[in-house]
């Protein structure tokens, strides 16, 4: 993203943190930017915690024993890694044209109603049958729903930003007209959720955690992204649109085609993040499956600078807190609301830190 | 009266209470991208302006205390996004997107104890003789005083960014740094100030929403209000006024779903909910041309289109 020419300079601020040894901009290595930001909102998240009245070294270790200290712990941060990863890479797919996708939750929402669709009402009985198309209704039903943005982009050249912002809302309300009406399941007690899945829609678990074999469809999504992006002429092309896509016009690149295709396929895997949670752990549909997947998924992306190998680290240290904040929930009382704080403030040291100071125009 | 106009005067007043907080928060997201900024974040500022607009109030039992924690609270959360688009060059859609979930972290923390709780707070003043106008006297002069002041604002920010010095230098960031830059302005202190504004005035929707409009405090009580005052400050094609349209034109959508509700029209009202959303997307896909020449040019490198 370019932004608007950086005037002042920033003679002061450059002393101020040689002087304290934070030269956490252009010099310092990105891994050890990142790591210095994410241990700078550890702590300032210590702080919150000494502010509440509790103990952050405490709750350091109670953390790392419910999550990476455990069988149950690594498997709950497996669960929550599924959807973000899916949904980052719907953010960095479209990014990589130059695209901003702000809709993955929304997509998300859409892939998990036409996995449902297929779900409940074409039963067939055979998991080898019924996962692949719910699956493929996922994919479609969350590519579609993210590919109108384009086409509104191209045709009338209406701002993607903004259209996958507000369609969020819209999907959702959209999941509730069936999840409240047609789809309601009638034997439950007038809650708003659809009947149960036939288990031959259900992703199996594995070793008796709630970890499902959703799993590989983000594994295959990493896989297949990086070879695309590394390998193929496709992955060169879509460089070069998000580029300078006029630059790419003349080249003779498709640009219209290439800006259609990358939304419809981050907004597909977006909604096979949905079609994994409906099938992996919920069951049903029912109305807030999601709670901020998308919106974290993108955030995800930008942590990771859109780059679907880091992407990996980036969904494993926010399903990390956020099963970190669980844990903490349960053990100690702290409200889960703790994690939305901590990941917010990763979010701000490491977007804050991370660009290299441009030279004063 | 006939059903059609208790259904028409019904929307009309449950139009401007909703109405009334978007719309502050689309004066904050105006004056933010008049200064060539977009702020993502307002959602969260909102939340912020509505959890701590009804703490303040319900601790100290005065609702204009409550008013001024609200725009406080907003304003230091859109500081942050200030401070990290302004002065590190942050992405600012993905620093926006944070903040509102920043936003609804701390909110849920701080108001965990006051959930459901009921205020008195700011409640209805008539307008003598204005109030008694058939069918829009109960609708707009039967408000509360931030309603009112909502009513003012739209013109004062419209006459402000237009004719003072302030407006200008303002303006002058948002179509060119560097041109304002040359002309003497500070343009990453204007940008500043124009975010912390914009963050209050979203802050005041925000404590609105709590202290007069719905007199309680929920978790993610704004639903995506702050969101959907990105979408009309460009349908207002960054107009005070038009603005005012928008905002009315939106709680009229949500008024008339309660209404249609209300009388049992066969419609599911999950999709007249869908209406604002779409009807802004719509106005957008429509109106591309106007848009396009009515942007700041500071925005264009964010808002830039096909």
């Amino acid at each position: 993203m370019q932004n608007p020419q950086n005037l002042q300079n920033r003679d002061y601020w450059a002393t101020l943190r040689q002087a304290y040894g934070l030269t956490l901009d252009a010099t310092a290595p990105p891994l050890v930017r990142s790591l210095l930001s994410v241990g700078l909102a550890l702590v300032v998240f210590g702080l919150f915690l000494v502010i509440i009245g509790r103990d952050p070294f405490d709750s350091l270790v109670t953390v790392f024993q419910g999550t990476l200290g455990s069988k149950v712990g690594m498997s709950e941060v497996g669960v929550r890694m599924i959807p973000f990863v899916l949904t980052a890479l719907a953010t960095a797919i479209p990014a990589r044209v130059g695209l901003i996708n702000v809709g993955g939750e929304g997509q998300l929402y859409i892939g998990a109603w036409a996995a449902t669709g297929v779900a409940i009402h074409l039963g067939t009985g055979h998991t080898w049958l019924m996962l692949p198309l719910m699956a493929g209704a996922g994919l479609v039903g969350g590519g579609l729903w993210a590919g109108a943005a384009v086409l509104l982009r191209n045709w009338r050249g209406v701002n993607e930003v903004i259209t996958t912002l507000l369609s969020n809302y819209v999907a959702i309300l959209f999941v509730n007209v069936f999840v409240f009406g047609a789809w309601k399941n009638p034997d439950g007690f007038g809650y708003p959720y659809t009947s149960d899945f036939e288990s031959a829609a259900i992703f199996s678990t594995i070793g008796g955690t709630r970890l499902h074999l959703g799993l590989i469809l983000p594994i295959l999504a990493i896989i297949a992204c990086y070879v695309m992006f590394t390998r193929t002429r496709w992955g060169f092309n879509m460089r070069a649109v998000g580029g300078n896509a006029e630059a790419a016009k003349r080249q003779g690149i498709p640009v219209a085609k290439y800006l259609l295709v990358a939304m419809i396929v981050g907004g597909g895997l977006a909604g096979l993040a949905g079609m994994g949670e409906v099938s992996g752990i919920q069951h049903h549909l029912r109305p807030g499956i999601s709670n901020n997947l998308g919106f974290l998924g993108f955030l995800a992306s930008w942590l990771a600078g859109h780059n679907p190998v880091t992407i990996i680290a980036a969904c494993f240290l926010l399903a990390l807190i956020f099963v970190g904040g669980d844990v903490l929930q349960l053990s100690g009382g702290l409200p889960s609301a703790a994690s939305l704080i901590l990941v917010g403030l990763v979010l701000f040291f490491v977007l804050g830190f991370r660009r290299p100071v441009r030279s004063p125009t | 009266m006939s059903t059609f106009w208790i259904v028409v005067s019904g929307t009309l007043t449950g139009a401007v209470g909703p109405g009334v907080s978007v719309l502050y928060a689309v004066y904050g997201e105006l004056i933010t991208e008049r200064a060539g900024r977009i702020n993502l974040g307002l959602e969260g500022c909102m939340l912020m302006g509505a959890c701590f607009g009804f703490i303040a109030t319900v601790e100290t039992g005065s609702a204009g205390a409550g008013v001024l924690a609200g725009m406080a609270a907003g304003g230091g959360l859109a500081a942050v996004h200030g401070y990290l688009v302004v002065y590190r060059d942050a992405n600012q859609l993905a620093t926006g997107l944070a903040l509102t979930l920043f936003g609804g972290g701390i909110t849920a923390y701080a108001g965990r104890d006051y959930v459901d709780g009921i205020i008195s707070g700011l409640n209805p003043i008539a307008i003598p003789l204005l109030a008694d106008i058939p069918v829009i006297g109960d609708a707009l002069f039967r408000q509360d005083i931030l309603a009112y002041l909502a009513y003012g604002l739209g013109p004062l920010i419209w006459a402000v960014l237009r004719y003072s010095r302030w407006g200008l230098s303002l303006r002058a960031v948002g179509e060119s740094m560097s041109v304002a830059y040359a002309a003497g302005r500070d343009p990453q202190m204007i940008q500043m100030a124009a975010i912390i504004l914009g963050g209050a005035l979203a802050g005041l929707g925000g404590a609105q929403l709590s202290v007069a409009f719905t007199h309680t405090w929920s978790e993610g009580m704004t639903v995506g209000r702050g969101f959907i005052a990105v979408g009309l400050v460009i349908f207002a094609l960054w107009s005070p006024l038009r603005a005012m349209v928008g905002a009315f034109l939106f709680g009229g959508a949500i008024g008339l779903q309660l209404q249609l509700q209300a009388v049992g029209a066969p419609v599911s009202p999950f999709i007249l909910d869908m209406f604002p959303y779409v009807i802004t997307i719509a106005v957008l896909a429509i109106w591309t041309g106007p848009a396009a020449r009515a942007m700041p040019a500071g925005l264009k490198s964010v808002l830039r289109s096909g």
